[in-house]
């Protein structure tokens, strides 16, 4: 057991645990239980907005694979991964105020609240709660996997302890201080990342005899790693240019990121957090990759790449510092998620249960069964995570693909375009989701495409399409 | 109540205006981004790589894409949030309507 690095990666779990017990009792004098556990009360300001989404978009990049990939594709990993970027300030500036103002207005707290008030229709919402379900459910599980992996190889400790170790201390922070609480510890994590993959890239530049040699070293080994084009060359323009939707502005499409979008406190913070997440964002994701591709000559014949940073921090840093910068990828695990699960427990407690089952539960209730519904989800994840079946590794792989297909029409444009309708949603929901499924089983890259685009463009014109030949009837329907 | 068709007379004309425009800045920053980071990239870095050039010892692609494309955007980010986004107040447009 390596307490040297261990140690400090304890210490930053506890002041973790500080923050969510903090934030635990700023809710217990809260007035308005649902708002303040799901949307931290709307009072995000700038640097913590800035820092939960850039947490919240370091999901889609352990989805791409991450510094593992770039290990072993080269430059042209990092320019995929740059993509990233437009994310920092895209999100903010299409959702925007006009999502602030109408998610205010209509009292939103989640995504699919939104939705419901936007189309006032009870099978947009049923659709959308379910894809959120399933999709972020599996979405979820894989990460729980991820992070007992980390706490595996760092412990040297089984498996399941592992899982365990690492469900309980999840389960704690998200139960007792809710999306204040996430968001909160998200700001903590994210700085922790913006930090340490910096100390990482020095070092790691260092060890490998200054840049120059770096590149002439991965340039003898295979020329192609310092090309645009991938280790073999198979990442082509149009490919590589996909990942612009899926993990750069298709993420608008996220529940978990647009329900940030709804949380800060004024115009000042959304400012802000456009341009510290910008530069965070961008930062974070140059170093991290920049590591990975970095560490090859360094450290060679790496075989699963998850593995790729605890074994370069602990190669290239003192074993304490190696403890402090690999709390990095392991707050990014976590911070991914804690929004999972808050996610999914909103999406069940108010999209589906406040709304369809008892929409006059006492406050009391509420607050049981959130906390209930949140610890409940924790611990179904675990038993999944124990014995992870096929199914939800594969869905894992569909899940940001899936969410960004069904969402982001009704979202963009139902904010957009007023002439959007229910029918128009729903079609361009279902489309989206059904094509994505059967492109990527079937077709994998159409037109050297990813199998994100043509379900995406393909849902617009559905929507469009729709909302124009049914304007009539909701013409009708409406007076 | 309608509900669903807000667009209008369910928002201040202004604040409407302002939250439109914004939005299309985003689009505008991300199309303009997307041309340097696609340009560069491609542009240098289809060369043979014997005709590769170098700075600070990464291939030059890859400096003016990635590492120079990082800092032009959030310069211009950081101008643009600065001096052509409006402060509004999210809350009290409810008053201005019926």
């Amino acid at each position: 057991m390596n307490w040297e690095s261990l140690l400090p990666l304890i210490a930053i779990l506890i002041i973790i645990f500080g923050v969510g017990i903090w934030a635990g009792g700023y809710l217990k004098g809260s007035t308005n239980f649902v708002q303040d556990y799901f949307l931290g009360g709307r009072s995000l300001g700038g640097f913590v907005l800035a820092m939960t989404m850039t947490a919240t978009y370091g999901s889609a990049s352990s989805f791409i694979g991450g510094p593992g990939t770039a290990y072993n594709e080269g430059l042209g990993w990092v320019l995929l991964a740059m993509s990233q970027v437009a994310t920092g300030y895209i999100v903010l500036m299409i959702l925007g105020k006009k999502f602030a103002i109408i998610t205010r207005k209509y009292k939103a707290l989640t995504m699919v609240d939104f939705l419901k008030q936007r189309y006032q229709s009870k099978w947009v919402v049923i659709f959308s709660a379910v894809s959120i379900i399933v999709f972020l459910f599996s979405a979820m599980a894989a990460q729980w996997i991820g992070g007992a992996r980390l706490i595996e190889s760092l412990i040297g400790i089984d498996y399941t302890s592992a899982l365990f170790i690492f469900a309980v201390s999840v389960l704690i922070y998200v139960t007792v201080g809710g999306f204040r609480a996430v968001a909160l510890t998200d700001a903590i994590q994210g700085s922790i990342m913006f930090i340490g993959t910096f100390i990482l890239l020095i070092a790691v530049i260092i060890a490998g005899g200054g840049i120059p040699q770096i590149i002439a070293d991965l340039t003898a080994e295979n020329p192609n790693l310092i090309t645009p084009y991938g280790s073999d060359g198979q990442l082509t323009p149009a490919y590589v240019s996909s990942f612009w939707i899926l993990v750069g502005v298709g993420v608008v499409a996220l529940p978990q990121i647009a329900v940030r979008a709804m949380s800060y406190k004024n115009a000042q913070s959304m400012h802000r957090a456009i341009i510290i997440g910008t530069i965070v964002v961008g930062f974070i994701m140059l170093n991290m990759h920049l590591i990975g591709v970095f560490a090859r000559p360094i450290l060679p014949g790496i075989e699963v790449g998850d593995r790729v940073m605890p074994l370069i921090a602990l190669e290239v840093m003192p074993n304490w510092l190696a403890g402090i910068v690999l709390a990095a990828p392991m707050a990014a695990i976590m911070s991914t998620v804690d929004s999972l699960l808050l996610l999914v427990s909103s999406t069940i407690l108010k999209d589906v249960y406040l709304n369809y089952v008892r929409p006059n539960a006492s406050d009391q209730t509420v607050k049981r069964l959130s906390i209930g519904i949140t610890a409940l989800l924790g611990i179904i994840v675990f038993i999944m995570a124990l014995n992870p079946p096929d199914l939800i590794i594969w869905l894992n792989l569909f899940a940001f693909g899936g969410l960004e297909a069904a969402f982001i029409w009704p979202i963009v444009l139902g904010l957009y375009w007023k002439k959007g309708n229910k029918y128009g949603a729903l079609s361009s929901m279902f489309t989206g989701v059904a094509l994505y499924i059967v492109s990527d089983r079937f077709f994998p890259q159409p037109f050297g495409l990813h199998s994100v685009v043509l379900p995406v463009i393909i849902s617009f014109i559905v929507y469009v399409g729709i909302s124009i030949v049914t304007q009539k009837r909701t013409d009708a329907s409406i007076s | 109540m309608v509900l669903s068709n807000y667009g209008g007379e369910f928002l201040k004309k202004d604040t409407m205006k302002i939250a439109n425009r914004e939005a299309l800045i985003g689009v505008g920053l991300v199309v303009f981004h997307f041309i340097w980071w696609f340009a560069f990239a491609y542009g240098l870095g289809s060369k043979d790589i014997s005709e590769y050039t170098y700075i600070i010892g990464l291939p030059a692609w890859f400096f003016y894409s990635c590492v120079v494309g990082f800092i032009v955007i959030a310069v211009l980010v950081t101008i643009v949030v600065k001096k052509f986004f409006v402060v509004i107040s999210f809350d009290d447009e409810e008053k201005e309507t019926e």
